[in-house]
């Protein structure tokens, strides 16, 4: 009997972490891609030490200022130092996606265990729904979402999160119907464990790599759509700074302050292919035939 | 392949309706109410009543949506609570400004995404490889509307070769219309050039490690039929497909696009919609979006099957 219970540990026992770490840290993309990135979540936490002009007060001395010592990124229509509030906006930023990947993952990775495990009905079901919320472009989903919710980074962040969800449903689904009948699974069912403690001892491990590399680069897609809102008026609202709201600010200064649009949609843009670079990075590293 | 198309249609209809379903109770739970918009300042409460009778607001929920439906069904999308104009006749003005945009961007993204994927898969490893990669990854990282707002600066503001918004209808003046549309279509194109890059380039590196390919070469063909003809033919296999789905994520892409060079094509109709609270164009927008993207999915599947002689034998 003990041979038996020890048997499914063993197959599901992770593989030796040496060869995925020799494999991620090979590339250096994304080497590269998790440095930066590190770099950005620490100036967000540090911002309140670092950030060297308080983001929200106005300065009508020093109006639409371009780059200088003083203000390193210059400074927007109400004088407010924009290398401050890139600081603070990051926080929006980094946690926008972070927190709607969770919500995403919260919401679909548990209707894709089930629709995928018990099948019948209940997968018609989840997969019918999953594909109707599909067949919206994501932007236009969120948008709908996040007018219907009122304007601000928290509904934000929980339409983004509502519009990714069907991705994880989907992509857990189509994962647990190729492992479902490995023999492993077969083996536990047969000495009579319950669906619930197979499907989370057994099952999400054993799914979970390609989630982890889709988690990452939705990461990018959300913090890419939260930008998108608060350009929109639907994300972060004034005076508290977000990138995406930065840049809508400066959409009505080309001419007289280019410099306000620079700043915030490199931090986006940077931010972005970093988490592409690490979720290619992680992909590779993660795939058996790499 | 009729009966492929048919059993593909009928599967559609299930997610049309609840796409129908999900769209219409969003709708209904918008905050705000319309008819406080429409009544005006005075807020007549017989004139608020009248609007309700009108739009028939005061029915039962389910009856509202059967009601619509039964309308989207004949083609009516309902009036616009704004501009008191058919739905179907604002649907109709946007759709070939957005279908325009897209189809421009397709075309950038084509011209530049495949040419791309092959020059770096066949220069695997190489400097124009890491390059090229380089290139495709920030054109799917950089945000749509930051791009829009770089290139307004650079080609309208300070060079003034290009007007930095605004649209003008083909019919009207071709070149002027080339003109409002070639930024725009740039911005959407350069984020799919990048994902057809990365796809082609990857196609094209499992067919150039296929025994035919080795053979082709073996024969002493010269390195440009190789790829191009036995190669690339083989390649293109699903990117055809993917061309097909991409064209669909335009329509949701063009949103933002449209929004920052004010071309009044669906996305701006659709961000005007939502801040306006007309629900009847808002639905009416994503509904032709989605039923759009179905039978883009649709297409895509009937176009693998046409080009994949192993599926169509077996069908």
């Amino acid at each position: 009997m003990t041979a038996i219970f020890s048997l499914p540990h063993s197959a599901i026992a992770p593989r030796s972490r040496s060869p995925f770490v020799k494999k991620f840290l090979a590339n250096k993309g994304a080497v590269l891609g998790a440095a930066v990135l590190l770099l950005f979540i620490l100036a967000a936490l540090l911002a309140p030490w670092i950030a060297p002009h308080d983001p929200l007060k106005a300065n009508f001395l020093a109006v639409r200022k371009a780059p200088s010592l003083i203000y390193w990124m210059g400074t927007d229509e109400l004088g407010r130092d924009l290398f401050s509030r890139l600081l603070w906006g990051a926080r929006s930023s980094l946690l926008a996606g972070g927190v709607s990947v969770v919500i995403a993952m919260a919401i679909g990775v548990p209707l894709g265990l089930l629709g995928g495990y018990f099948g019948g009905k209940l997968e018609a079901v989840i997969s019918r729904v999953m594909e109707a919320l599909l067949s919206c472009p994501f932007l236009v989903l969120a948008i709908a979402l996040g007018a219907f919710l009122g304007p601000s980074l928290t509904n934000a962040m929980i339409a983004i999160g509502l519009s990714a969800m069907p991705i994880f449903a989907r992509l857990t689904r189509g994962q647990v119907l190729t492992i479902k009948h490995e023999d492993y699974l077969e083996g536990a069912r047969a000495i009579g464990l319950p669906d619930r403690w197979i499907i989370l001892r057994y099952v999400l491990p054993n799914v979970m790599s390609p989630l982890v590399v889709q988690a990452t680069l939705t990461i990018a897609s959300a913090i890419l759509a939260e930008a998108s809102l608060s350009f929109l008026g639907l994300g972060q609202q004034p005076p508290s700074p977000s990138w995406g709201s930065m840049l809508n600010t400066a959409k009505n200064f080309m001419e007289q302050a280019p410099w306000m649009s620079i700043a915030p949609g490199v931090a986006i843009y940077i931010t972005v292919l970093c988490f592409n670079l690490l979720g290619d990075g992680l992909r590779d590293a993660l795939d058996p035939k790499g | 392949m009729l009966m492929f198309i048919l059993r593909r249609l009928l599967s559609a209809i299930p997610t049309l309706i609840l796409v129908s379903l999900f769209v219409f109770t969003l709708q209904k739970l918008l905050p705000g109410d319309p008819v406080l918009a429409m009544a005006g300042e005075e807020r007549d409460p017989a004139v608020m009543e009248y609007l309700r009778d009108k739009y028939r607001l005061n029915d039962p929920i389910p009856v509202q949506y059967l009601n619509w439906f039964g309308n989207v069904l004949t083609g009516d999308f309902g009036t616009s609570l704004r501009t008191e104009q058919p739905v179907t006749t604002l649907l109709a003005s946007k759709l070939p400004v957005t279908l325009e945009l897209a189809v421009l961007a397709l075309l950038i993204a084509l011209l530049i995404g495949i040419p791309t994927g092959i020059i770096s898969s066949v220069r695997k490893g190489t400097v124009v490889d890491y390059g090229a990669n380089v290139i495709a990854l920030s054109g799917i990282s950089i945000p749509h509307f930051w791009l829009g707002i770089l290139l307004i600066m650079v080609f309208a503001v300070k060079l003034q070769w290009l007007p930095a918004s605004g649209f003008v209808p083909m019919g009207e003046d071709f070149g002027q219309n080339l003109k409002t549309l070639i930024l725009p279509a740039f911005v959407l194109g350069a984020g799919l050039s990048g994902i057809l890059m990365r796809h082609t380039r990857s196609a094209m590196l499992e067919v150039l490690r296929t025994d035919y390919v080795r053979t082709a070469r073996a024969k002493g063909l010269r390195p440009r039929t190789v790829i191009l003809k036995h190669a690339l033919r083989n390649a293109l296999m699903p990117i055809v497909t993917l061309t097909t789905l991409l064209f669909g994520e335009l329509l949701g892409g063009a949103v933002l696009t449209e929004q920052v060079f004010s071309i009044p094509g669906f996305g701006k109709m659709i961000v005007d919609a939502v801040f306006n609270r007309d629900y009847a164009v808002v639905q009416g927008v994503v509904l032709c979006i989605a039923i759009g993207f179905l039978l883009l999915n649709l297409l895509a599947d009937v176009l693998y099957r046409m080009i994949n002689p192993r599926l169509r034998t077996a069908s």
